[in-house]
């Protein structure tokens, strides 16, 4: 699999404050990357640095395996960062034409990638009378004008009305089956969660997590439980030898097995047991509670 | 090169402020020729200012380019506010991010300024050719093509200050602040003559001293053509004056200003690298 970029000890300090400590980790191509983070934790500070907007304070990044330089090799990714910059008196089809002037590729994607993003009719129109949605719907036309072999993207859906979210996320997703290489900034769980294949978490500048969403997410998953006699239900599950911990969550009981278990044997052997269950389901840990715990256990 | 040329000329081209401001620029460039149509017709004194010499071959490269650069302040409006601009847009983050590199970035407006400066060189040669086959009384080739060294300095003033408004813009990145420093700067240097002139002990000479400040600098480039003037020259000795006005392109005032200009590059450039946006 070839790497995409490769980063190592990446640091970038403003004053006294570390903004990104230390960061390491490589992108493949092929995989759809989320980089996720509470607001303030570095992911838009790391995301300039690669991209030749931010200078580190120290470490290295290097793209396609060191083979360009970077302004060479940003030619060859589209990458859109918080809010959409272009020429506000430009039209949109002038403005795209001054990015295929600086990535040097011909203007004949022009057309194709405004029709993908559904401004064709618009094209004519000046930047500054767009909305917020269509500014950046703009600013991903922009982004694959040269067919990137990477997308970065810092908060697409930031600022978007549902409407405007949901059409930002249905392009994503088409590029994404598409087979691009992807990297996604999100304070946005839900939206990293589906689309993306790997997860980078930080916190503070700092990498708490880095590997497939999937191993981030699976564990046993857990019961969420009722019965007509709540007390007898209690009993029987603390007794039981597979259920290593359980809560009482409203007039529910959360039961977390040890090892994986399906619902079927869970639900046998508590009639065997003669309670009545009024209330059952087998549930997973989101990747929003997954992260809520992951940043929890690294407070100091 | 040329596609440095092209981004930067598309974000000219297709802003209208720029556009208007360019216009008007050489619509004044040209209206120097206006100059030959003031003529007084009162009774006994007749009066033709294109009679007077100030068209005469070789003068009137001198004249020109000191008149014409008057102008320039026009270009450096467009100068300082396309890259405050580039600055409040954002727009630059986006170029770099694009694929541009920081000195491609600042190559790109400097291929501008150079371009700016050449065809303000060349419409003051076509403008002064013009009106110096008119009027000028003579018209020997020899004649015609001597003191070039005028355009030369005036090619050299606007680049030097067109490079000082691009660094400008590019350390306050807001356009009126900039232009507002700029008159700033033009007093601190009024100021500093003043000062060295008052204070300075003997053995330092504040006119040399003075001829190293970057606007000082340019306006010396092209000193002030009138008292070269025959016309002036009477005048002055009819009333017993000798004037003894340096009007010559010196060399080390061409030194000077290049210097600038490069300091001018190297410092916005500088100051681009390491600046995060």
């Amino acid at each position: 699999m070839s790497t995409i970029l490769t980063v190592t000890d990446l640091t970038k300090k403003f004053g006294h404050l570390t903004a990104v400590n230390s960061l390491s980790f490589s992108i493949n191509k092929g995989n759809v990357y989320g980089i996720l983070g509470p607001n303030g934790s570095g992911k838009s500070t790391t995301l300039g640095m690669i991209l030749n907007v931010v200078n580190p304070s120290s470490g290295t990044f290097s793209w396609f395996d060191g083979a360009k330089n970077t302004h060479q090799a940003l030619k060859r990714v589209g990458a859109i960062i918080e809010r959409p910059n272009f020429y506000p008196y430009m039209t949109a089809a002038q403005n795209l034409r001054l990015v295929c002037r600086i990535k040097e590729v011909p203007k004949s994607k022009i057309e194709e990638k405004l029709e993908l993003v559904d401004l064709l009719d618009r094209k004519n129109d000046t930047f500054k009378t767009y909305s917020l949605g269509m500014k950046q719907r703009l600013a991903i036309a922009s982004a694959l004008l040269n067919d990137p072999e990477i997308l970065i993207l810092d908060e697409p859906t930031n600022g978007l009305d549902p409407q405007g979210i949901a059409q930002v996320r249905g392009i994503i997703q088409k590029i994404a089956a598409q087979g691009a290489t992807i990297l996604l900034a999100s304070h946005l769980l839900d939206e990293v969660e589906k689309v993306c294949s790997h997860v980078l978490v930080l916190q503070k500048g700092k990498r708490i997590y880095f590997g497939k969403v999937t191993a981030l997410t699976t564990d046993h998953g857990y019961f969420e439980l009722n019965a007509t006699d709540l007390n007898a239900l209690q009993k029987v599950l603390e007794s039981h030898q597979d259920i290593e911990k359980i809560e009482v969550y409203n007039t529910h009981i959360l039961a977390y097995p040890s090892k994986s278990m399906t619902a079927t044997e869970l639900s046998k052997s508590l009639s065997e047991q003669g309670i009545i269950i009024t209330h059952f389901a087998q549930k997973h840990k989101s990747l929003e509670e997954q992260f809520l715990s992951l940043t929890k256990n690294q407070q100091p | 090169m040329k596609r440095l040329f092209l981004i930067e000329f598309d974000k000219l081209r297709t802003n209208r402020s720029s556009r208007i401001l360019i216009g008007a620029y050489f619509i004044l460039l040209t209206s120097i020729a206006l100059i030959a149509a003031i003529k007084f017709d009162i009774g006994p004194i007749k009066f033709h200012l294109a009679e007077q010499g100030i068209f005469n071959f070789p003068y009137v490269w001198h004249f020109n380019a000191f008149i014409g650069a008057w102008f320039k302040i026009f270009l450096a409006v467009v100068i300082v506010s396309m890259t405050a601009n580039e600055y409040s847009n954002k727009t630059i983050k986006q170029n770099l991010i694009d694929g541009l590199s920081k000195r491609e970035f600042l190559h790109s407006k400097w291929i501008m300024i150079f371009a700016f400066a050449g065809i303000s060189t060349l419409f003051i040669f076509v403008v002064s050719l013009i009106l110096g086959l008119m009027y000028s009384n003579y018209t020997e080739l020899g004649i015609i093509f001597s003191d070039f060294e005028y355009l030369l300095a005036y090619f050299l003033k606007l680049v030097a200050f067109f490079g000082f408004c691009l660094f400008l813009g590019t350390v306050i990145k807001r356009s009126a602040f900039a232009l507002g420093f700029l008159g700033v700067w033009q007093m601190f240097e009024g100021i500093c003559y003043g000062l060295l002139k008052w204070k300075s002990p003997s053995w330092i000479d504040a006119d040399q001293v003075f001829r190293l400040f970057p606007l000082n600098a340019m306006s010396n480039l092209v000193p002030e053509p009138f008292t070269r003037l025959s016309a002036v020259r009477n005048l002055a000795e009819q009333v017993g004056e000798v004037m003894q006005t340096n009007s010559a392109v010196r060399f080390w005032d061409i030194v000077i200003v290049v210097l600038w200009s490069y300091i001018f590059y190297l410092l916005t450039y500088r100051l681009l690298k390491r600046r995060d946006l």
